[in-house]
């Protein structure tokens, strides 16, 4: 498989950026907020024109951006869509993002597009799918991209490995950098019963080119055991805050982006969101992060 | 298992709430897990009622958003979406509604929901320039029977039995001053975006047959021919509408080079 490189001449500056939504439009083109960057989803910019293309070239024009993708489904079984490859690319060409990210999880089946991150389970024919999968992005796109790990509800039988060997394996076989979802390991760890402090140890951190944190609701399992939902509807909880900080201290800043999807609060939260995990970053010298980025 | 068997009956199970939890998806200490697996039904069908709601927000205005959600809840498992793009969802809506007994006596349900869903098409249409009111004013008027032109991307016309837009323009309505007496009769909507906001216009008599023309290739002197099947047509009002519309992007004449 062949290895791409990020793209470096746009480069996402390892500070906290947040992710773009429509109602904050005004608030960032009036009010010129100083951010590091913007993340934006791929599929909401896939329309030909109109309003969301150009409030994004003006916000383009004053930030650096990134482009997640929630719709690719890089853990189907199927092939991907070349048609949504097509569209990826032509957004990735049209505003140079700094990076490009996807999830390891599946949306599309038989059935149609399911509109959510849905688990796999961690076989080697998973890990062969998702290399295949991921080598014909970053071919397509002729750049690397990362991949999220995801969070998770329930778990497989028939998994013959942990998610960390798993994504390393992965990240070997296709040379795909890793987006860290810390939210996502604080869920996915208490759901699953291990300790997220763990898995942030035996994680891949070399290949860590950004960071996620969102917020995250409180449901009950079927014995009566906290699940944790990934909602992305509110406020960083103070567990990921820690997670994250110990994280920052032991690996050097990276970007991080400060997701709140659901529920989206007035401009002046979501900001002083990202001016906390901003200020966690200043604490670390600079350049650190970037001698061990995913190359 | 293989990863496709285990995906396909993930997806069957997740659209299907009698459907048992798929063998194999468990807890921690692999046990079945059904409330766990709810999340994922739960988080499939509440967010695509979410963006059928965003999508359709004059139709649940008028069923009331509790019913709007029962309702969409029954589309949704129909009708999952077939592509990513999510803010083209919903085709198949209007002829879901014309279909579903409970909103029968809404004859005009499925027409409102054709309109928002034009609505969506115009607001991610592709971009391109309106020509000004001066536009008409270069064509010599012996060869203004010869004149073709291209409407934007963005321009829907929709014939509705029903006062559509004025429906619609009630239900946006900031104050019930505004809201005045339904109109008898159908309307017909251009539905244009000049720049970025979306225009909704009611056309004349005859005005969605000459649109249609025009927007299919015919010259002035055939689409006014089509626009004249309807008793009542005026050439010069359908004229003057089409060009305070700025739904005009190009033209042509014969002889013109």
């Amino acid at each position: 498989m062949t290895k791409h490189r990020p793209n470096t001449k746009d480069a996402i500056p390892q500070r906290a950026g947040v992710g773009l939504k429509a109602c904050h439009y005004d608030d960032i083109l009036d009010g010129k907020p100083d951010l590091g960057w913007f993340e934006i989803h791929a599929e909401n910019y896939m329309g030909e024109g109109g309003m969301p293309h150009h409030v994004l070239s003006q916000i383009r024009n004053r930030y650096p951006i990134s482009c997640h993708g929630v719709g690719l489904s890089i853990g189907s079984a199927r092939g991907l869509d070349p048609a949504h490859l097509d569209r990826l690319k032509k957004v990735v060409q049209r505003y140079e993002p700094g990076l490009v990210s996807e999830h390891l999880a599946w949306s599309t089946h038989d059935r149609g597009f399911l509109n959510d991150l849905l688990p796999v389970p961690y076989t080697a024919e998973t890990a062969f799918r998702v290399s295949e999968h991921i080598d014909q992005v970053q071919t397509h796109l002729g750049r690397q991209i990362l991949l999220e790990n995801p969070s998770t509800y329930v778990a497989f039988a028939e998994s013959e490995m942990s998610e960390i060997a798993f994504l390393k394996e992965i990240t070997e076989r296709t040379g795909c950098g890793l987006l860290l979802d810390v939210n996502n390991v604080y869920v996915s760890a208490t759901n699953q019963g291990y300790a997220p402090g763990d898995y942030l140890t035996e994680f891949p951190v070399d290949a860590v080119g950004e960071i996620h944190l969102g917020g995250h609701a409180n449901d009950r399992d079927d014995d009566g055991r906290t699940l944790l939902i990934d909602a992305h509807d509110r406020a960083i909880a103070a567990q990921v805050w820690k997670l994250y900080e110990d994280l920052i201290g032991r690996i050097g800043p990276r970007p991080t982006l400060v997701e709140w999807d659901n529920d989206v609060p007035a401009w002046p939260v979501l900001f002083t969101e990202a001016q906390r995990a901003d200020a966690i970053l200043a604490k670390q010298p600079a350049g650190d992060g970037a001698k061990s980025r995913a190359a | 298992m293989p990863l496709e068997a285990t995906q396909r009956a993930f997806a069957g199970a997740l659209l299907d709430p009698e459907a048992p939890v798929p063998t194999g998806v468990v807890d921690p200490e692999g046990r079945p897990a059904p409330k766990r697996f709810a999340v994922y039904r739960n988080n499939v069908t509440v967010s695509l009622i979410e963006a059928l709601a965003t999508a359709f927000p004059v139709v649940e205005k008028i069923v009331g958003a509790e019913f709007f959600a029962a309702m969409a809840r029954e589309f949704v498992r129909a009708h999952p979406p077939t592509s990513p793009l999510l803010m083209f969802y919903g085709e198949a809506f209007p002829a879901f509604l014309a279909a579903f007994e409970p909103v029968k006596h809404l004859a005009y349900l499925p027409d409102m929901a054709t309109l928002e869903q034009l609505r969506r098409r115009a607001y991610h249409a592709r971009d391109a320039e309106p020509l000004g009111p001066e536009f008409l004013a270069a064509v010599p008027p012996e060869t203004l029977g010869t004149l073709r032109v291209t409407l934007h991307p963005a321009a829907h016309i929709l014939q509705s039995n029903h006062p559509i837009l004025s429906i619609w323009e009630w239900n946006n309505a900031a104050s019930s001053d505004q809201q005045t007496a339904l109109p008898e009769g159908g309307e017909h909507v251009l539905i244009t975006r000049p720049e970025l906001d979306v225009e909704l216009r009611r056309l004349p008599v005859g005005g969605a047959h000459f649109l249609e023309a025009l927007q299919s290739g015919a010259a002035l002197g055939e689409a006014a021919a089509a626009g004249a099947a309807a008793e009542g047509f005026d050439l010069t009002t359908n004229i003057t509408g089409l060009i305070e519309s700025r739904v005009v992007t190009d033209f042509t004449v014969d002889g013109a080079a």
